[in-house]
């Protein structure tokens, strides 16, 4: 009975985004209870949205990387793994949409070979919300900063409101004592009775 | 309201009047603020549910809404990122802003519930439960206007959508509300 600690098991993304005409690369690796094997091997395949059957498009064995030379992804396939590292990613060059479905990754390191395949999955889109949010925000920042300058700008002006009468009833008061000499009176102001 | 106490009951009066009449005015006052304070919390919650509910249009087998539109296909059920043009962005900002305002709205009332002077008016909490509802006018406005461009004529306009229209004159009535209304004890 093989318990699950005595299995490969192979790491790759859930859903993967990226725009017409641009590289992604396809990452996977994996966990294995044992030292990495010479014999490691990897295994790409890819299953279009809509098919049935997968194809292989990528196999590492034996030290070696084999890349798709006749199938939908010939001249545009990389290998940039390192799989002494446990690394067998994949880099995809200039995409389209009919490279949208489904990547699966299948990696075995001798004597560890059970284990279940993982996949990642492919959108491609025409072009990338990169502004989704931003004016949203924007709009949000700006009303409740200017709500936030009112604020303060009222309470400032009653400060200062509140300390010029302050300070003018405070330059009446000499007048009232009749201490030292009385400065003119200024115009407006009331000058309190003795 | 008259500040004169009603010593007996009216006979040619409703029901309801002569119920009331019963109560003391510091418990119709009382009243009247828990039935203004539910009007507020309704509103707020209409305005919660309409943002965040995908329900703003709906068709046969999709749904969008200010965020996301969800479509299920032969390939199951699956969400895209609403189209982010700058006036769906605009519509999501106005529908986040109203209910912020009608929060704080909220918040001062409270408060002014217990600094204002007597004979004072709630007109700060007033003001900002009115531009609350005038946010989510143009908000509904907008998005009315601009939805022959994001959803095709075979969709209808979602409950959701209902929902924020609706909250639009509650929370209105509510700020007039608090506008006119003055403190008594």
């Amino acid at each position: 009975l093989l318990t699950q600690s005595e299995a490969i098991v192979i790491y790759t993304g859930w859903e993967r985004h990226a725009l017409v005409g641009s590289d992604i690369r396809l990452s996977c690796s994996f966990f294995s209870w044992r030292w990495t094997s010479d014999d490691v091997t990897f295994s790409w395949s890819y299953r279009p949205d809509g098919a049935r059957d997968a194809i292989s498009i990528f196999h590492y064995t034996g030290g070696a990387p084999y890349v798709d030379n006749k199938g939908p992804f010939r001249d545009r396939l990389e290998f940039v793994g390192n799989p002494g590292r446990r690394d067998g990613s994949i880099l995809l060059k200039n995409l389209d949409y009919g490279d949208n479905g489904t990547f699966t990754c299948d990696a075995k390191n001798p004597p560890d070979i059970v284990g279940r395949a993982s996949s990642v999955r492919l959108l491609v889109f025409e072009k990338v919300p990169i502004q989704a949010g931003v004016i949203t925000g924007s709009i949000i920042g700006a009303v409740l900063g200017l709500l936030l300058l009112i604020v303060v700008i009222y309470y400032l002006m009653r400060f200062l409101v509140a300390r010029r009468v302050f300070n003018l009833s405070v330059r009446s008061v000499p007048l009232c004592l009749g201490l030292g000499p009385k400065p003119e009176p200024i115009p407006g102001l009331d000058t309190c009775m003795v | 309201m008259s500040q004169s106490h009603r010593t007996g009951e009216r006979p040619s009066e409703t029901d309801c009047s002569s119920l009331f009449s019963h109560l003391a005015p510091s418990d119709k006052m009382l009243l009247l603020l828990l039935g203004i304070v539910v009007l507020h919390i309704a509103a707020l919650v209409l305005l919660f549910v309409s943002t965040i509910v995908n329900a703003w249009t709906t068709g046969s087998t999709s749904s969008s809404d200010l965020w996301n539109n969800c479509s299920t296909t032969n390939r199951g059920y699956r969400c895209d990122l609403a189209n982010t043009g700058v006036w769906i962005q605009a519509v999501q900002a106005l529908m986040i802003l109203s209910i912020i305002f009608s929060f704080i709205s909220l918040f001062l009332f409270f408060c002014q519930l217990f600094t204002l002077q007597k004979g004072g008016r709630f007109f700060l909490t007033g003001v900002f439960q009115i531009l609350a509802s005038l946010f989510v006018m143009s908000g509904a406005v907008i998005y009315t206007v601009m939805s022959p461009e994001w959803v095709p004529d075979s969709e209808a306009f979602g409950w959701a959508y209902i929902m924020a229209w609706v909250a639009f004159p509650l929370a209105l009535i509510s700020g007039l509300i608090y506008v006119i209304l003055r403190k008594r004890e």
